[in-house]
């Protein structure tokens, strides 16, 4: 991977006392990552374990901790999901627009202003989608289950006040592109331009030059930017609590009143009034969202990892 | 870069033709137009109530897609036609993004206004109820704990990724490189809750402190350094540390002199964004750092006001005369913004002035 | 070094610097102590600082209680986080907090336990300050007013009666047009006093429709729309069409509010109705002396009452370990009781100010802190 992997033999470089106070330090950092993880993850589980060896019928609903988080987290994952669906390829596009289709002298602002909506607190987000976003949508949703209702996801009846998991959904998408189009746009500029020159040489239209000289190149920098844009909207609490309409159910339909809820936006909106028991399913809801953005990552990790030619500009 | 317009290598083909030059921005006003004047005999007709603007600019935006596509596709050929439509899509992606950032900013713009004025920044809500009153002190708090968080996550985060890509093998990187994307899916609220049970074992119960805030801030900032600094690293060519070695250059001076300069920008983009992202933290904040309506310079005692909780608690809990509240919380969004916008252009500004070439 | 550090920290420096240098200029040299007439004995001699976590619904009525207080007594900053009512009586139980409040009274089992910040061996009490009533809001193009009995009112947030124009809602409201367009009934997602009591008042009044017990959450099988927070139901039913929602009154605003029936009669939700309410409900039995809890009788028919009140209460010692923070809560909390400082909240917060009986009651307990 870097340059000493490759030294081939036992030749042996002086170490001097910077390299050793400047390693010392990286493995420090590294080692402080281990201990503040661990911290957390004690408290975690500490605090959970009332809750998992409760009497089902003390935890809130009745029937056990499991059945109380599966809506919960059906909710997350599904949110998190349509968001991605919608970022992915917005963000690939912004992307490339900046690196390869805008005059170069705009590149700059152009980015900056996407960044722009990385700026946005989530409480602002919050605020923007429940009272300018969701009245907005409400036609077009009704269009939706008028004209295609008989397709499941869009089934009615229809929300009266447009806070659905779609419009949670686009909020969320809307709150991840930039993080998802910097990264990308980073990678892509980094393609190598030999590459690209090679392409247009072979006669390449710019399209077929970006299929097979930039996507490639930056695969796996989008899987790792759409995985750091999917933490970030399975987490998001504030804008989801307030935007909206909740209930505890497993539900894929995109347009009605009842929408599954989401384990961070529940943790705030039932923490304050919780104590005892209740705080202990809380956290162990948050002991949940934890091991499934852990899988999300991993799959990640994984598919990064296959491809990992992905060192330097050789 | 190579940006030319793609169709150079049928310049000279007998067989395949090329559109005008201004058939692109001719077709989309001719389909803009279609669309406009079709929804106004709609609405004559009776069949809309009210004139349906963005509905026309949307269909008449497809309409153009479609319409350049099949024209170039008869007249250029599949694969010119297939370029012109990925320019109308990536074109278009950016755009649509460009809406709900203008309709944020026009909204906390013409909202924010209201109070945007010399009290907001120079009171705090000190024994104010009702009208009047300002966020200086969300403002210092945010500055503070920000500042604080910042100042124990970019050293430990960027000290991390350079162990990762630079020195990392064996178990330990693999389990650190784990163990940071376990932390990115640490739940902001989960991180308040970390937070403030460990200042519980060193203090009293119910212990509100800034210093706890900017704690769980970098719980929560530390994976993103990490990733982002990580992910850079890794793209600085190696030849560029092999020269370095070659010239008898220590690992370590190699790595602060020439490593980092060359990622600086993507480093520099990585913090800004760590830091735009943990400054709007509301929920951790509301745990650990609390709620007060004085100022508080003091990280480790006493409650601390941030704005995105004073944004959030106005909203929540609006009086009698709740424009006055809301009126703030706009505001107080606003001058969020404008923070973060600042210490976006700040970073900037630095990225290029130590970068060692401009891409 | 490192550049980047040095840059991110340079400009948090200059951002800090300028924000530094400004102070806030109404805590600096302001805040005369304006020797008002409502001072309590010996009141600007007092100084500290009293902390206090609890419930929101009291959140804009401590805002100016507060304000009023601090500026009488300059000396004395008087925290309150509206983190919630659970936060509150778990922080004040353990000791964080020099008082609470909360949506409910201590429950026998709280009331067993110690408590944090009181002397050893005595015990918490609740001072029954902040009367809310509870306002049943609406959105619906072309009505203005609307007439609700009890079923009626519990079938359409139990999802039973789903349309405007449904036989129930027409039966009561014979001169208002009503749409065929379906109700949207909006009720708070997060765990709430408010709506504690809108079920509780619910479950007493129509238990035939409305069968599930008293709940601050939401019980999911009734259905209908869900919004975080007042601010979010209030949101929500002014932003939507055909909708209706419960709310602390004084964030009704322009919205319709429906009478609700009590009685023979329609009532709309008034100060005074919602104190009489109280003053005609019994106290919890078997409490201490000056533990004052109240179990609202919802079921009431007298004259001039309306039966859907949130009561929040204050909690706070009988006895503190601390005299000076005992000084303080009681001053504080002895303001609040006091006809200025409810008169104040009801202007600026839209309480129901507590009647001279129940008031009468509450100052004789806070008298008795020590």
């Amino acid at each position: 991977m870097t340059a000493v992997a490759k030294t081939p033999t036992a030749i042996k470089a002086k170490q001097r006392p910077g390299d050793r106070v400047f390693s010392a330090s990286t493995v420090f950092a590294g080692s402080l990552i281990l201990v503040i993880l661990a911290a957390v993850a004690l408290f975690l589980i500490a605090q959970s374990v009332p809750a998992f060896a409760a009497d089902p019928a003390d935890i809130v609903g009745g029937e056990g901790f499991w059945s109380y988080v599966a809506p919960l987290a059906f909710g997350t994952v599904w949110g998190a999901i349509i968001a991605l669906a919608i970022a992915v390829p917005l963000s690939i596009g912004i992307a490339l627009f900046i690196s390869h289709y805008a005059p170069r002298r705009l590149a700059s602002p152009l980015g900056y202003v996407i960044d722009l909506l990385a700026a946005v607190p989530s409480v602002v987000y919050g605020l923007w989608g429940i009272g300018v976003l969701a009245p907005a949508v409400v036609p077009f949703y009704l269009w939706l289950t008028e004209n295609l209702g008989w397709f499941p996801l869009f089934s009615g009846p229809v929300s009266g006040t447009g806070r659905t998991i779609l419009t949670v959904a686009v909020v969320l998408a809307v709150m991840i592109l930039p993080i998802i189009t910097a990264l990308s746009r980073e990678i892509f500029l980094q393609t190598p331009r030999l590459h690209e020159e090679a392409a247009l040489a072979l006669g390449a239209t710019r399209w077929e030059m970006i299929r097979i000289a930039v996507l490639p190149f930056g695969r796996p920098g989008i899987v790792s930017a759409s995985m750091l844009g999917l933490g970030r909207a399975l987490g998001e609490t504030m804008a989801v609590a307030i935007i909206l309409s909740p209930a505890a159910i497993v539900k894929f339909a995109l347009l009605q009143q009842q929408n599954p809820n989401t384990i961070a936006a529940n943790i705030a909106l039932s923490f304050p009034e919780s104590f005892g028991l209740g705080t202990n399913t809380l956290i162990a809801s948050g002991l949940m969202l934890f091991v499934i953005t852990l899988v999300v990552n991993s799959i990640a990790r994984y598919i990064v990892n296959r491809r990992k030619a992905f060192s330097g500009a050789n | 870069m190579a940006v030319t317009t793609g169709a150079r290598p049928f310049a000279n083909s007998l067989t395949a033709g090329r559109l005008p030059r201004g058939a692109t921005f001719g077709v989309l006003a001719a389909s803009w137009l279609v669309l406009l004047v079709v929804f106004l005999l709609l609405q004559m007709g009776g069949v809309t109530e009210n004139y349906n603007l963005v509905g026309a600019l949307v269909l008449g935006t497809v309409l153009f897609a479609v319409t350049l596509f099949a024209v170039s596709f008869a007249v250029e050929g599949s694969r010119l036609a297939k370029d012109r439509l990925a320019t109308i899509l990536v074109t278009c992606a950016f755009v649509l993004a460009l809406i709900p950032l203008v309709s944020l900013v026009f909204t906390v713009v013409t909202f924010g206004a209201a109070r945007f004025d010399p009290q907001f920044f120079s009171y705090s809500m000190r024994n104010v109820v009702g009208q009047g009153g300002g966020a200086i002190h969300a403002i210092i708090g945010t500055v503070v704990i920000t500042l604080a968080a910042a100042a124990m996550s970019v050293p430990i985060g960027m000290l991390t990724a350079i162990y990762l890509v630079e020195y990392g093998r064996g178990r330990l990187a693999q389990a650190i490189t784990f163990l940071v994307d376990v932390m990115t899916g640490i739940p902001s609220i989960v991180a308040g809750l970390f937070a403030y049970a460990l200042f519980v074992l060193f203090t009293e119960p119910g212990v509100r402190m800034g210093f706890g805030g900017a704690v769980a801030l970098s719980v929560l900032m530390i994976p993103i350094v990490v990733r982002s600094t990580e992910e850079m690293l890794k793209l600085v060519p190696n030849e560029l540390r092999e020269a370095s070695y070659a010239l008898g250059v220590p690992k370590w001076l190699t790595i602060v002199k020439v490593v980092l300069p060359t990622s600086l920008a993507g480093i520099l983009t990585g913090v800004t964004l760590a830091i735009a992202r943990v400054i709007g933290e509301t929920a951790p904040l509301l745990i650990i750092a609390g709620f007060t309506a004085s100022v508080n310079y003091n990280l480790f005692s006493d409650r601390m006001m941030t704005l995105p909780v004073f944004v959030y608690n106005q909203y929540v809990s609006q009086g009698q005369d709740a424009q006055a509240y809301i009126d703030r919380a706009w505001t107080g969004a606003l001058v969020l913004i404008l923070i973060v916008m600042l210490l976006n252009l700040i970073a900037r500004i630095v990225a290029r002035v130590f970068a060692p070439k401009s891409r | 070094m490192n550049i980047t550090r040095f840059g991110g920290v340079t400009a948090l420096a200059a951002v800090a610097a300028l924000a530094l240098t400004s102070c806030a200029a109404n805590e600096t040299g302001g805040a005369a102590p304006a020797a008002s007439e409502g001072s309590t004995d010996g009141g600007s001699a007092l100084s500290g600082t009293l902390v206090g976590i609890g419930a929101s619904s009291q959140g804009s009525a401590q805002e100016a209680w507060r304000a009023a207080f601090q500026t009488a007594n300059p000396e004395v900053t008087v925290e309150y986080s509206p983190d919630g009512s659970g936060a509150g009586r778990e922080a004040f139980i353990a000791g964080g907090a020099d008082f609470a409040g909360s949506d409910r009274a201590l429950n026998e089992e709280e009331l067993a336990g110690t408590f944090g910040k009181c002397a050893e061996g005595t015990s918490a009490i609740d001072l029954p300050v902040y009367i809310s009533p509870i306002a049943v809001i609406f959105n619906l193009e072309g009505v203005d007013e609307l007439n609700l009995d009890q079923a009626t009112l519990a079938g359409i947030f139990a999802g039973t009666i789903t349309t405007w124009d449904a036989p129930e809602i027409a039966q009561l409201n014979p001169e208002a047009t009503l749409p065929s367009s379906p109700i949207t009934a909006v009720h708070r997602s997060d765990d709430s006093g408010t709506t504690e009591n809108f079920t509780e008042y619910l479950h007493a009044v129509a238990p035939d429709v409305w069968t599930e017990e008293a709940d601050g959450v939401w019980p999911e099988s009734f259905g209908g729309e869900a919004a975080a927070q007042t601010s979010g139901v209030v949101d929500a039913v002014t932003n939507g069409n055909g909708t209706i929602g419960y709310a602390d009154a004084s964030r009704a605003g322009e919205l319709g509010v429906a009478k609700i029936k009590v009685g023979e009669e329609f009532v709309e939700y008034s100060p005074e109705a919602a104190a009489a309410i109280v003053d005609a409900s019994p106290e919890a039995e078997g409490r201490e002396e000056n533990d004052i809890a109240f179990e609202i009788d919802r079921t009431s028919t007298e004259a001039g009452v309306y039966p859907i009140v949130l009561v929040s209460y204050l909690i706070t010692c009988q006895d503190y370990q601390d005299d000076e923070t005992a000084a303080l809560v009681k001053a504080y909390v002895g303001y609040v009781a006091s006809e200025e400082g409810q008169a104040e909240a009801a202007s600026t917060a839209g309480i129901a100010p507590l009647s001279s009986t129940v008031s009468a009651q509450v100052s004789t307990a806070i008298e008795s802190i020590k």
